[in-house]
């Protein structure tokens, strides 16, 4: 395989080959054996096209996620309590920029631009992960996402790493791996709040409460009402059910709610001797399925926010494209 | 407002000397003075490289799934290309 | 020359780093592109980093960022300024990555206690400054828009870039070399941009003086009720 995908010659050599050979079937046939044994799909290969369709989907949702939430976080950056905090939310808001660069790159393996799925996050024609459409009311929330938003987004990331597409599996490697310290500075930031003052611990108390939620919620809808996941199973583009990851997430999170002396906000978690698990209470999917329409308490705010930088950056964007036509030949690739 | 597409690069990065350049990912930038900072500033945040090379993705050509085999499959037959093929007596040293 | 760390230029360093990269951490979620998000955070965390290392010379850098008073601050009013739009914001990183790279060109060979800061600052800031260049020229002579953008932005932030070279009370460095070393980069830069170099004067017409004696333009009044409210509010409590 090449190293370097030229994306753009990707997309004519996946439209040519189908026409031309148009043995659709044995080309199939091949795709399903590298599925089956574990080998990834590149992005010259061929692939059915509804394949195709839910990575750049999931991709492009996934990216928009990474760049929607870096509002909610940077909310805080300018009122950060000490310095050391203050660099860390910065980095960390930062990775989240690159982590949406990540992505967009490798849904534009597939052949879709960026400029296409930015257009369709701002048109709310895609999605972006519903979570971001709360709130950070407190300092303490910084900490909140840290340890259980992006401990959620870990929990389902970490199998993605395995991904049965190559540029997203090993854009997934490259998030994980930067993103190990996100979850662990939350967890550090409420550990402070909660061994703090009296305010301190009551914020942090509250925050918990707001998010875990929510938090719950990341992993999507229930198995038997979740509407992609079993053809993404297949394909293996998900290993996991979301129940089965949900489950697992709540597990991680008992002992550490316990270490932080913090108190998870459902009176029905309690271990399970049987099944060696917890038990946990119901979650409110009328909530869940009213905030992805439209209603949480930041939808608005935050697709604004975003469709504002980008409409107030069009000068920018172009005076750097009208700068380049002018000098083209002047500067050619530098080595070093 | 306009719609100034602008172009990709593909970014490789030589994570340290002695090692060569590897495929990153890849950016998007107007030009390649732009594009050069962008992948500092983008694949290198942790101290990931020493040497960063970015490609306008336009000007990769690539070999084709489909000519895999003509292109790939005549070198696997050819084991006598590689050391594992040569029997020496034991004891010989330096080979 | 042994350390006793002269806390007026500590400070003066210090705040300038401090400010300016709370201003640039503002940009976050609202740049013009993405990979600007990651490039202006990269330049603001650079900063940071000084102004922690700097601050400490000083105090305890918590206290000294969230519990003076304006009037204790000793930034330069450059870097105090709105972050505007992106001219403006690329406009004051021209004026003050090319002041600081000089400054800290000459701290870092000099013996003084701010050698080895300097000397790993310099390389930051000469990449501050060749981000701050590279968008000038693409603003600059880019479309009509961005031009005019430019030009007004560079007029309007002309106003506070005499105060860089006034002389900073321990800092021993060649004020007047580095002021005509920096209008002729100036003039250089935005030659190359089509610019024309801005005319009017280099400090204001108040004789009370300005950032570096404690008195500031009125944004950094609101912008330091955000940046301290959280911290004051806490009194004693640690994060």
């Amino acid at each position: 395989m090449a190293t370097a995908a030229a994306h753009r010659t990707a997309r004519t050599d996946a439209d040519g080959a189908r026409t031309a050979v148009g043995d659709t079937a044995e080309y199939e046939r091949a795709f399903d054996a590298a599925v089956a044994a574990d080998e990834r799909i590149e992005p010259r290969d061929w692939m059915p096209d509804a394949y195709r369709a839910t990575l750049v989907r999931q991709i492009a949702q996934h990216a928009h996620s990474e760049i929607i939430g870096m509002q909610p976080e940077a909310n805080w950056i300018t009122r950060a309590p000490s310095l050391r905090r203050k660099a860390i939310l910065m980095a960390k808001v930062q990775d989240e920029a690159g982590h949406g660069l990540y992505l967009y790159s490798a849904a534009e393996t597939l052949g879709t631009g960026r400029d296409e799925l930015l257009d369709k996050l701002h048109s709310g024609r895609q999605k972006y992960s519903s979570i971001f459409n709360y709130p950070t009311l407190t300092w303490a929330d910084v900490g909140a996402i840290g340890w259980l938003v992006d401990g959620a987004a870990i929990t389902n990331q970490v199998p993605l790493c395995r991904c049965s597409y190559g540029p997203y599996a090993r854009a997934m490697v490259r998030i994980c791996k930067e993103e190990s310290f996100h979850q662990r500075q939350g967890y550090e930031l409420l550990l402070a709040l909660s061994k703090g003052t009296e305010e301190q611990h009551a914020m942090a108390q509250d925050a918990v409460n707001r998010w875990w939620w929510p938090s719950l919620m990341m992993f999507g809808p229930p198995d038997d009402e979740s509407q992609h996941s079993a053809q993404s199973m297949e394909w293996k583009i998900k290993r996991h059910s979301n129940d089965e990851l949900r489950q697992r997430f709540v597990d991680i999170c008992v002992p550490q709610a316990e270490s932080l002396g913090l108190t998870l906000p459902d009176p029905d978690l309690r271990w399970n001797e049987e099944r060696q698990q917890h038990d946990f209470g119901t979650i409110d999917w009328t909530e869940f399925w009213e905030v992805l329409k439209g209603n949480g308490p930041c939808n608005e705010q935050r697709i604004t926010q975003r469709r504002n930088a980008h409409a107030e950056g069009a000068w920018v964007r172009d005076a750097a494209a009208a700068y380049a036509a002018k000098h083209t030949g002047e500067t050619g690739a530098k080595q070093a | 407002m306009t719609n100034t597409d602008w172009p990709l690069w593909e970014v490789f990065v030589r994570s340290r000397r002695g090692l060569s350049h590897t495929h990153a990912g890849s950016l998007h930038a107007p030009d390649a003075e732009l594009a050069l900072r962008n992948a500092r500033d983008l694949y290198t945040r942790r101290g990931e490289g020493v040497s960063i090379w970015v490609v306008p993705a336009a000007a990769i050509t690539a070999s084709s799934p489909d000519e895999k085999d003509p292109f790939f499959e005549p070198a696997a037959d050819k084991p006598y290309r590689h050391p594992t093929f040569y029997e020496i007596p034991e004891g010989v040293k330096h080979l | 020359m042994t350390a006793t760390v002269p806390a007026t230029a500590a400070l003066a360093l210090g705040d300038d780093a401090l400010v300016l990269s709370h201003r640039l951490g503002e940009w976050a979620g609202h740049a013009p592109v993405l990979e600007e998000e990651v490039a202006l955070a990269n330049i603001a965390l650079d900063l940071l980093g000084q102004a922690r290392v700097l601050l400490s010379m000083a105090g305890d850098e918590d206290e000294l960022a969230y519990l003076r008073e304006e009037r204790a601050f000793r930034n330069l009013q450059l870097v105090e300024q709105s972050n505007g739009d992106f001219a403006q914001t690329i406009a004051r990183q021209l004026y003050f990555s090319t002041y600081q790279q000089l400054l800290y060109t000459e701290l870092a060979g000099s013996d003084g206690p701010f050698a080895p800061l300097a000397a790993k600052a310099v390389k930051e800031v000469a990449y501050h400054r060749d981000h701050a260049e590279l968008w000038t020229l693409r603003l600059g002579d880019g479309t009509e828009t961005s031009r005019e953008r430019m030009q007004r932005a560079c007029e309007a932030l002309w106003r506070f870039t005499g105060e860089m070279f006034q002389p900073v009370e321990g800092l021993d460095a060649d004020w007047a070399g580095m002021e005509a070393q920096w209008l002729r980069s100036m003039t250089d830069v935005l030659g190359r941009a089509t610019l024309a170099v801005p005319e009017g004067p280099r400090t204001g017409a108040w004789s009370a003086g300005a950032g570096r004696q404690g008195l500031h333009t009125e944004p950094f009044g609101r912008m330091l009720a955000e940046m301290q409210h959280l911290h004051r509010s806490h009194p004693g409590a640690s994060w």
